[in-house]
């Protein structure tokens, strides 16, 4: 069977690209880190990379040229001006976009999702400033929306993930929120230890966004943009409370468990979802 | 033509910024601000048409969701305006990404002396007073060493005009130039090293003068066009002979006096004798020990791939004067260290220390910040520093106390990762050649941190230059970062440092005595501006560049992929074996320097140390009954400023980027109690993991800075060891900061006990790395931390730093499936505590809430009872046996036990009976002596047999039960002493910073 290829951005403040990179492979992916200048076509440079070659695109956390102008957004200019293109073209062709933190910041300024049927493209959702007024670095609850089309999320109901940002409040009119809602493009929302809606609480809802909204996807849900980091979540240990779960698992007899943290899921999702379309 | 950029988050969206500010407002002055919204400005210094700047305005810089802007003023609705902005010259990265996206999307280039300048104004109601609002300008938002504010009030304000067109350039109108300097008597150069800001030793000076009159030198110097020393050439001298990068104080010789025994020693060298020494007997010990000494950070192996790296600095008068220059330039630059030892280092971790005076300082005396902001300043300069980088920041310590009034302290330490091997070669091993290019990559060099060395290396005074405050830019550093790593694994890197103290000055300056000699074309060297004297680039510690040298067969690649990764790279000069370091600026000459003479005999610094025991001293133990309510002293005790909380730091940095934390900074049911130590596992494809622990107990110096040294390691021995760390591989880095130890009858009168102090701390370094089996990969010495603060009546008061000592260890894990954490976990599992309890309550938290006291017994530390106990722990942790472990530390028995019961939100019965203890103990020593070599450790019933069987014959005592709900202490004879439910606990510990976010 042919290899199922995946490609994460790096380069400009670009971080978490080598552990987005680890967990493709762990969901089966072949993986590639590519500085966005390598797909770029300019007088400086000859493409290195193309994106058609991929299936999987990632736009991975960080801070893209430091954010200073408002989180992914000099990144998104920078992308709509060189790759604009070359990445409707991936999206027509049904593939897969990922977009984590400073990705999922560059994604709705890059309008591509909510990217509504009305309107497609347009900035409609932002990702602004934590009510807190600061960088938060916290382990939330999230449970997940099973009407949503979201490919990523397939058969997950919940997952606990950190988030790590400073903008990551979900904000756009009552009227956009209420269509999001409507269309079940809202995949993820911050829930307390009893499961409930966190309703707007710190820090069960770290950042103050509308509707406890933590990731949303486009209407095919193949783009799927969500704070959280699936891939700080690797392996069980990264989980705040593993010598706890362990212990209590060692107690009542149980010895060995799986190794793979929660997060893999939504790597191992997306590259099913490819590996069915190829099989057909 | 330039225009002005406004922006603003729409009316009716919360404005976190403001409301930040509106908060401090309130904390730091008690104002009033009824509303505080901000404006974001962005000065456009270039020709756009009308067009393009509708074009930027709508695609770069607004987002349509959130923001309107014009180019119009968009103040409307204030009482009061503050506008803040950069002073010329100062790091505005923002302005240059700005500037990056114009010339992206415009398809435009902006001339060399063309700019975009960031500022923000801030909208202000509420009934405030000019003088008012002024504070919260000068005191709150501005810097005036690196910022300029205006205010306009409701009156004043004309919007047609606006805040005006404010262009920070920095305009030298000055021709570069080199000029000789006489030296024809020792006072004579003595003198203008005083007018150049030269801090030349006045001991250094007859041996430079010789250097420069012996008769080969002159003629040689005569060959090429030069006759008396340049001020490139003395300045150079300047910055290398400076204590800070020549560790002068460390190396010179101490007469050590014992006041009470009569007693003297002579300590040649501390550095060679207690520091290279035994670290270089353990490292023929310990075969995982690869390269210390000689880089900018150690090197141990952590595995047959990798190596780890790992180096520690301070950044203290610097954050002193601008907290948040000083702190993200901190910690940004000791990420170039790693990256600029062997070939080349991944970074994997950062982490943090802040000594500061109180938080909440109502004293007499003005430090030149006060405590509060400055603590506020460097927390988020290490924020934006760490997280910004891609590294994650998952441990640090915070000290508050009165001494460090005069000059704060800035801890940082950075640890990286590299295969073992780089091109079939070992990757620790570097060196320079003659024919090899010098480049020099990253940053621009302008007249950032001149004379920032010889700064750090003097007291601080209302005169020091403010020109060495600086803004790091990790945006910048991150592209060199990732560039960097690419070079070095396609092998174009022969030789890799950074340019920290002393910029080219001691990168080249260094660098080239491997190949014995350099010529540097200072013209080829790019500027940010014009105007620069050649002393000037030469020493510039302008931030975010490394000095590489690369074959000239490989440079084609290597520029490829430094414009790939939108770093600028430049050849600036060939390494060569010519026996000089030669200095050429338009092809003439400006140095020439014998590679030789810096190695040269230089007189040694000499120090009279004289020790006065703690006990002839005065020192006593204070006259005090028990306590009757035990209850309410905890209760106290955990709000003290040193043990309570202090979530709020730790939650701001980023621990989970790169996807390998294993044990967090904050553990526990509800995650929010302070683990002893941290695990990251740096290759994720590995389940071998990194442990790293740091302590900080500067209050036992005041006793004896020897036992302090004791009790600083062992309590960080023991916090890795709690968490799976491995006896067998401890790697240490000693960081020491000082107050000055030169005596001078006025200005430092007991400057010989300080320098006696020195001494002692130092043997104990010595005696205890040996006796525990700890290299010290790395380390580094701040003296001078002292400042002169301003009292009530215009007089200055001399504030010296307690003598402190941050120590790191970091120990590699086989096995992170192993590790454990602090929280009790399960009700009904046993309580024990390993090591002793001894009368050693000198220098404890409970002395000190106790009406400021001191006491004379100080915690010792015995390691042939403990590392035995260690060992033996060590093997029951492996052994999986082990459900939470704890180094007890600050506050003693009451105060840890507390913790790992507030940590697993669950009670302890605890019996104070079998508390193992040297002799008969009252109940306060036993609940709050801070002697060391002990933990609290809980099993599992069913493990009850195996687990004290790990230690036969040792002092180990089952001394409660984790139970459901409340923390209770009873007394031998089953009387209880303490009942507090954990809600209690919990609350009097987090209150104190509880509002903080």
């Amino acid at each position: 069977m042919k290899h199922i290829k995946a490609l994460v951005l790096t380069g400009y403040g670009l971080n978490c690209d080598r552990e987005i990179d680890f967990s493709l492979k762990l969901a089966g992916a072949e993986s590639h880190r590519v500085h966005i200048n390598d797909l770029i076509i300019s007088n400086d440079f000859n493409a290195a990379v193309s994106l058609r070659d991929y299936q999987i695109l990632v736009f991975g956390g960080g801070f893209s040229w430091a954010d200073d102008h408002g989180a992914g957004v000099l990144m998104a200019a920078k992308l709509k001006h060189h790759l604009g293109p070359q990445i409707e073209e991936f999206i027509a062709s049904g593939k897969l976009i990922l977009a984590i933190c400073n990705g999922f910041q560059c994604l709705v300024n890059l309008g591509l999702v909510p990217a509504f049927e009305d309107d497609k493209h347009k900035r409609r959702i932002a990702l602004t400033y934590n009510d807190s007024g600061n960088f938060i670095d916290a382990w939330v609850r999230l449970a997940i929306n099973p009407a949503s089309p979201c490919i990523f999320t397939r058969g997950i109901n919940y997952m606990e993930l950190p988030v790590r940002h400073g903008e990551g409040k979900v904000y756009g009119s009552l009227d956009d929120i209420k269509q999001l809602n409507d269309n079940n493009q809202i995949v993820m929302q911050y829930v307390d230890e009893n499961g409930e809606r966190a309703n707007g609480i710190w820090p069960q809802n770290p950042n103050g966004s509308l509707l406890d909204i933590a990731g949303i996807c486009d209407s095919t849900g193949r783009i799927f943009g969500m704070m959280p980091h699936p891939e700080a979540f690797n392996h069980y240990t990264n989980h705040p409370d593993w010598t706890r779960i362990k212990e209590e698992k060692s107690r009542a007899g149980k010895k060995t468990f799986s190794r793979e943290g929660d997060g893999i899921k939504i790597f191992r999702n997306a590259v099913d979802y490819i590996k069915n379309r190829v099989g057909g | 033509m330039v225009s002005r950029l406004e922006i603003r988050l729409k009316r009716d969206l919360f404005d976190a910024d403001g409301a930040t500010v509106k908060r401090k407002a309130k904390e730091y002055f008690d104002f009033d601000v009824k509303d505080l919204r901000v404006i974001r400005i962005l000065t456009i210094d270039t020709d756009l048409t009308p067009d393009q700047c509708a074009f930027v305005r709508k695609n770069i810089f607004t987002n349509p969701v959130t923001e309107e802007s014009s180019f119009e003023s968009l103040a409307d609705y204030f009482d009061w305006l503050i506008w803040v902005g950069f002073r010329p010259g100062v790091r505005d990265t923002a302005g240059s990404t700005a500037v990056e996206a114009i010339e992206d999307f415009l398809g435009l280039k902006f001339k060399p002396d063309e700019a975009v300048y960031t500022s923000k104004l801030y909208e202000i109601t509420g009934s405030l007073t000019y003088e008012q609002v002024n504070r919260i300008a000068g005191d709150l938002l501005a810097n005036d060493l690196i910022q300029e504010w205006k205010i306009f009030s409701r009156d004043d304000w004309q919007p047609e005009k606006g805040i005006g067109f404010i262009i920070p350039k920095v305009i030298l109108a000055h021709d570069p130039q080199v000029r000789a300097i006489a030296i024809g008597s020792n006072e004579e150069l003595q003198q203008i090293s005083l007018d150049r800001n030269l801090a030349l030793q006045e001991r250094d000076i007859p041996v430079i003068r010789q250097y420069f009159l012996r008769k080969e030198i002159l003629s040689e110097r005569e060959n090429v066009g030069l006759n008396l020393p340049t001020d490139v050439e003395l300045e150079y001298i300047s910055q290398a002979r400076s204590d800070h990068c020549n560790h002068n104080t460390f190396r010179g010789m101490f007469k050590y006096h014992d006041l009470g025994t009569g007693e003297k020693t002579t300590v040649d060298n501390l550095f060679k004798e207690c520091i290279e020494a035994p670290t270089l007997k353990l490292k023929k010990e310990k075969d995982w020990v690869i390269s210390v000494l000689w880089d900018n950070a150690g090197v141990g192996r952590f595995d047959d791939d990798f190596s780890y790296v790992v180096t520690a600095e301070t950044h203290n008068s610097p954050s002193n004067m601008e907290a948040y220059g000083g702190s993200i330039t901190g910690i940004v630059g000791i990420y170039r260290d790693p990256m600029g030892t062997g070939k080349g280092a991944r970074l994997v971790l950062g982490m943090y220390g802040y000594c500061t005076g109180p938080r909440d300082y109502d004293g007499r005396l003005k430090p030149h910040m006060h405590p509060r902001r400055l603590l506020d300043g460097v927390i988020e300069g290490v924020r934006d520093g760490g997280n910004k980088s891609g590294i994650p920041t998952p441990f640090g310590s915070v000290i508050f106390d009165e001494s460090y009034l005069g000059k704060c302290l800035l801890f940082v330490t950075a640890l990286g990762i590299m295969p073992s091997l780089i091109d079939d070669k070992p990757s620790h091993k570097k060196t320079t050649s003659p024919g090899d290019l010098i480049i020099m990559s990253g940053g621009r060099v302008g007249k950032d941190g001149i004379h920032g060395v010889t700064a750090a290396s003097e007291t601080y005074t209302e005169n020091t230059p403010a020109g060495h405050v600086q803004i790091g830019d990790p945006y910048t550093q991150k592209k060199m970062h990732d560039f960097l790593l690419e070079v070095r694994d396609e092998g174009l890197i022969t030789f890799i440092t950074d340019n920290g103290g002393g910029g080219l000055s001691s990168s080249i300056g260094e660098s080239a005595l491997l190949s014995n000699g350099c010529r540097v074309d200072m013209d080829k060297i790019p500027l940010k501006y014009e105007g620069l004297d050649q002393w000037e680039i030469w020493i510039s510690e302008s931030q975010e560049r490394m000095t590489i040298a690369v074959k000239p067969e490989h440079l084609k690649r290597f520029m490829e992929l430094s414009a790939k990764h939108a770093v600028e790279s430049s050849v600036i000069g060939e390494y060569n074996d010519s026996g000089y370091l030669e200095l050429k600026y338009k092809q003439k000459t400006c140095a020439f320097i014998r590679m030789d003479f810096l190695e040269s005999d230089f007189p040694q610094w000499e120090f009279e140390a004289e020790w006065v025991a703690p006990h002839l001293r005065g020192l006593t133990e204070p006259v005090m009954s028990e306590p009757q309510d035990h209850a309410g002293l905890l209760i106290d005790m955990l709000a003290r400023p040193n043990i309570c909380a202090r979530n709020w730091i730790t939650r701001q940095y980023d621990h989970e980027v790169q996807g390998g934390s294993v044990i967090k900074p904050l553990i526990g049911k509800r995650r929010d109690v302070p683990s002893d130590a941290i695990v990251v596992r740096p290759i994720l494809e590995s389940e071998q993991g990194i442990a790293v622990s740091q302590t900080l107990n500067p209050v036992y110096s005041k006793i004896d800075t020897y036992h302090m040294t004791a009790i600083t390691i062992d309590e960080a021995i023991r916090k890795v060891i709690a968490v799976g760390g491995d006896l067998d591989h401890l790697g240490g880095l000693d960081n020491f900061c000082w107050p000055t130890v030169e005596y001078h009858p006025t200005k430092n009168p007991d400057g010989k006990y300080k320098a006696a102090q020195l001494v002692r701390a130092n043997w104990a370094l010595k005696e205890y790395c040996l006796a525990f089996g700890v290299p010290l990969l790395s380390g580094k010495d701040s003296m001078y931390i002292d400042g002169n603060l301003e009292g009530p009546y215009g007089e200055r008061h001399k504030v010296s730093g307690l003598p402190t000592l941050m120590f790191t260890l970091c120990s590699v894990i086989k096995d992170i499936n192993k590790c454990i954490t602090m929280d009790v976990k399960i009700p009904g599992d046993l309580v024990y505590i390993l090591g002793e309890t001894k009368n050693e309550l000198g220098g404890s938290e409970y002395y000190q809430m106790q009406n400021n006291s001191i006491g004379l017994n100080v915690p010792k530390v015995d390691v042939d009872t403990c590392l035995p106990q260690y060992q033996a722990l060590q093997k029951a942790i492996a052994s999986g046996m082990i459900a939470s472990c704890h180094a007890v530390s600050r506050g003693g028995l009451a105060v840890n036990l507390a913790t790992v019961s507030m940590a697993g939100e669950l009670g302890i019965t605890i019996n104070l009976a079998n508390v193992p203890a040297s002799s008969k103990l009252t109940i306060s020593q036993l609940l709050y002596s801070e002697s060391c070599g002990r933990f609290i450790i809980t099993v599992a019933p069913e493990h009850k047999e195996t687990f004290e069987g790990c230690f036969q014959g040792m002092s180990l005592g089952l001394v409660g039960k984790v139970v459901s709900t409340n923390f209770i202490i009873f007394n031998k004879d089953e009387t209880m002493i303490l009942k507090q439910n954990l809600f209690n606990l919990k609350q009097a510990w987090k209150e104190p910073f509880g509002d903080l976010i």
